[in-house]
């Protein structure tokens, strides 16, 4: 073959968020009295506490891919918890409770899907409708009222130990979508949606029922986070979560996503749920007051977005 | 091969087609010739089946053809490479090419082999044998090798990697060389030369004269909506087909031209560019402009044309030299991405003409609508009204708007970028001659172009900039087209 101009290495878009939560992980290692935050245990917690905003991150990553963005995500989990909770005290097995919530959520991704996909609704406007209507629904499911129940063995699902199932499934999950993306005819799809659907459109892609798709691949695992949820709180609480969904867009963000669609990294998107964490348990262990991790929380979005404009301005030139 | 018969189609009340009969050969180049708004896009884009006819019938290979998408023209095998940039710019060249068709592997997963075999094959037939690299982003190539990536992918489309061979019969190529240099035009029709010999049958919609006469082997006329002319693109004259395509000679537009510009004495200084240098380009450029002219710069795609004109505006930043500008009433330009950042295309002629960083706060819809239809009417812009969408308009007609806006700020420099690119001859004749017009009032207009003979017809002194740098301006009588191009190219 003839010689072909050597094709550049392009830097993945999770080193930056990788190379970031090293980064503050060794400070928190360092400044941490007795050096508490190197301890297994904490470790554990750390990866416990990120499951949920980690799937719904998953799921966030595609949305945000094809360009569009969801609201919904606090309300759905409060929703499923909700969900689980009153099948749990009617009588019904874990496994029928779960496969019901993520039943309605896959199916409230489906409509939000076909409102974005299809009728050519604004995202945002369409999830801002959904996660105010998903909200009230909950809490007329759960006639205002927290629902205590028999977790039945789901309080053991999400745990800060090895042997809990929660843990493994997220890093399974992330693994799965990672793969989707990266590695799929569909992922192609998606991406080619986000970065320019007119020529999506030209080569035959159907990018409403991509859209469809991912909304309701999004929501599904959004009901996934919900039961995890439900396994910490062990209860339904409808008035959980709110903006949560904040959180992970932050996090999909930090992974390196910019809002404009067409890129994203889902092991990107973890990092970046993961910094949240360490940062937010790195002020715990220091004894500081959350409004201080909050503001560091901002500025790091703010750095990491800086960083990667700056990034693509070189690499524009 | 494909075959239309009475085609008509009309939008609301206007109608588009009105009775289009069109025979396509296995084997041959066949041009689709006429002015903006002829009808060509219409015609083109129901063959790719994005539109539906309102009456007629089309067959293919004698089979009837009638289809409800891209997609199931794309089976039947009509490929089409659209005017505008359709690629991903995130994605990477070979991800663009396969894009729809991605070859799939064990367990659903993309075969990533045969995907890089495939888009291989596809640009090397389209670029020649590795030019292109394709693990780079398709956003960080030129425009005229995003072009032939976009082509690539048509044939790709049509099977060109297929083992059975091509599914592709008939290939649209629509203003395919509007944004190549010669060097790539010249190659692009060597490969659709092959293509045709492959036993392809190409429709090439294009303004160029000279890519007709030099490429195709026969040619239809639009106007209006109807054919109003077939024939031998080799042997018939090209003042047969002007005429067939305007209904007049051109020549009377090009006098125009000329008489304007007797006369004309350069005034005071607008514009005084000394050593400027950008980020990357242009590497080192210096002139003056005064009221009155036009200064005409040449050179080839990717000389640093309009990178030259956004450093003088002030869009881009300045790493070396000095712009110095003394126009009282500032600098305006034309961009030669109309749609991408010249005009909004959703908003209204009357929205992009008012469209101003001065003014006052309030904004009168009345007014909007008076000045669109005072610029309406001044520049004889084809449309239903101030109202209608920018976007619905034909690209000499957007160009006029564009051209409203600078006049409306009443700027003393036109920076004018490639104005003449994907217009129409008439159209084209119109707009230079408006330049013209306004040297006369006394505007200074630099004007880029890579239509040599719009240069030396319309400048009053031209420069060459040849990769960067920006040549010594000479009195436009000086050059000729053959001197330009060699100046440029060398």
């Amino acid at each position: 073959m003839t010689a072909v101009a050597a094709p550049r290495w392009k830097r993945p878009a999770w080193l930056g968020p990788l190379l970031a939560l090293l980064v503050v992980y060794a400070i928190f290692a360092v400044i941490t009295p007795e050096h508490s935050f190197l301890r297994t245990q904490n470790l554990l917690t750390m990866s416990r506490q990120t499951v949920v905003v980690a799937i719904c991150a998953l799921g966030m990553t595609l949305v945000i891919v094809t360009g569009g963005i969801d609201l919904s995500t606090g309300s759905l989990v409060a929703l499923t918890t909700v969900i689980v909770a009153k099948l749990l005290k009617g009588g019904a097995s874990p496994v029928l409770a779960i496969s019901v919530a993520l039943a309605v959520a896959a199916v409230v991704g489906a409509v939000i899907g076909t409102f974005v996909g299809r009728l050519r609704m604004m995202p945002f406007v369409v999830t801002l409708g959904a996660m105010t209507a998903l909200r009230g629904a909950a809490k007329g499911l759960a006639s205002e009222q927290k629902i205590d129940c028999d977790p039945r063995g789901l309080d053991h699902v999400l745990e800060a130990s090895l042997s809990a199932p929660g843990i493994w499934i997220a890093l399974a999950l992330a693994i799965l979508v990672a793969g989707l993306l990266d590695y799929t005819r569909f992922g192609r799809h998606v991406l080619a949606v986000g970065s320019n659907e007119a020529a999506a459109k030209l080569v035959g892609i159907d990018a409403a029922r991509v859209k469809i798709i991912v909304y309701t691949l999004s929501s599904l695992l959004v009901g996934v986070a919900g039961v995890m949820e439900f396994s910490t709180l062990t209860v339904g609480d409808p008035t959980d979560s709110a903006g949560l969904e904040l959180e992970v867009i932050a996090a999909v963000v930090i992974g390196g996503a910019p809002l404009a669609g067409g890129e994203g990294s889902i092991v990107g998107s973890v990092f970046g749920a993961l910094l949240m964490t360490v940062i937010r348990t790195g002020a715990v262990h220091m004894g500081m007051p959350s409004w201080v991790q909050e503001i560091v929380t901002g500025i790091i979005i703010f750095v990491a977005v800086a960083i990667d404009r700056a990034r693509r301005a070189k690499t524009r030139a | 091969m494909l075959t239309l018969t009475g085609t008509e189609k009309s939008f609301g009340p206007v109608a588009v087609l009105r009775g289009v009969d069109l025979e396509l050969r296995r084997g041959e180049v066949h041009a689709v010739l006429g002015e903006n708004g002829a009808g060509k896009s219409t015609l083109m884009r129901i063959v790719l089946g994005i539109e539906h006819a309102d009456r007629g019938t089309m067959s293919l290979d004698g089979q009837p053809y009638a289809p409800r998408g891209t997609a199931e023209a794309r089976a039947m095998g009509v490929v089409m490479v659209p005017q505008e940039r359709t690629l991903c710019p995130q994605l990477t060249v070979e991800e663009n090419v396969v894009l729809g068709i991605e070859p799939a592997g064990p367990g659903g997963l993309l075969n990533r082999a045969v995907a890089r075999r495939t888009a291989r094959l596809a640009l090397d037939l389209v670029a020649g044998a590795g030019r292109l690299p394709l693990a780079v982003p398709a956003g960080s190539l030129g425009v005229a090798d995003q072009q032939l990536v976009e082509i690539a992918r048509a044939l790709a489309q049509g099977g060109a990697a297929d083992p059975a061979g091509m599914r592709a019969k008939v290939l649209v190529l629509d203003e395919p060389t509007a944004s190549l240099g010669k060097d790539d035009a010249d190659r692009l029709f060597e490969r659709v030369l092959a293509l045709k010999s492959a036993g392809l049958a190409i429709v090439l919609v294009t303004h160029f004269l000279g890519d007709v006469r030099a490429h195709a082997d026969r040619y239809t006329v639009l106007r209006d909506g109807k054919v109003l002319g077939h024939g031998d693109a080799k042997t018939v004259p090209p003042e047969r087909i002007v005429h067939e395509m305007l209904g007049r000679e051109l020549e009377t537009a090009r006098i125009e031209t000329g008489a304007a510009r007797t006369g004309v004495t350069a005034g005071e200084t607008l514009l005084e560019v000394r050593g400027v240098a950008g980020m990357e380009k242009p590497r080192a450029a210096s002139f003056v402009l005064r009221r009155g002219e036009i200064l005409g710069i040449a050179g080839l795609v990717g000389a640093g044309r309009t990178e030259l004109l956004r450093v003088v505006l002030g869009l881009d930043r300045v790493r070396a030299g000095e712009v110095k500008v003394t126009a009282p009433r500032g600098i305006g330009l034309l961009s030669e991405d109309r749609g991408g950042e010249g005009l909004m295309l959703g908003r209204s002629i009357g929205d992009n003409i008012e469209l101003s960083k001065r003014g006052g706060f309030v904004v009168r819809p009345g007014e909007v609508r008076a000045v669109g239809a005072r610029w309406i009417a001044e520049l004889a812009i084809r449309a239903s009204g101030p109202e209608q969408r920018a976007g619905d308009l034909s690209g000499g007609n957007q160009q006029k708007v564009q051209i409203a806006r600078l006049l409306r700020e009443d700027y003393d420099v036109l920076l004018v970028d490639e104005p003449t690119r994907g217009i129409d001859v008439a159209s084209k004749a119109q707009v230079l001659g408006l330049l013209r017009e306004l040297a006369g009032k006394g505007k200074g207009v630099v004007l880029v172009s890579s239509q040599l003979d719009e240069l030396v017809t319309t400048c009053d002194r031209i420069a060459v900039l040849r990769r960067g740098e920006l040549g010594e301006p000479r009195p436009a009588n000086q050059w000729n087209e053959q001197a330009l191009l060699l100046e440029a190219a060398s």
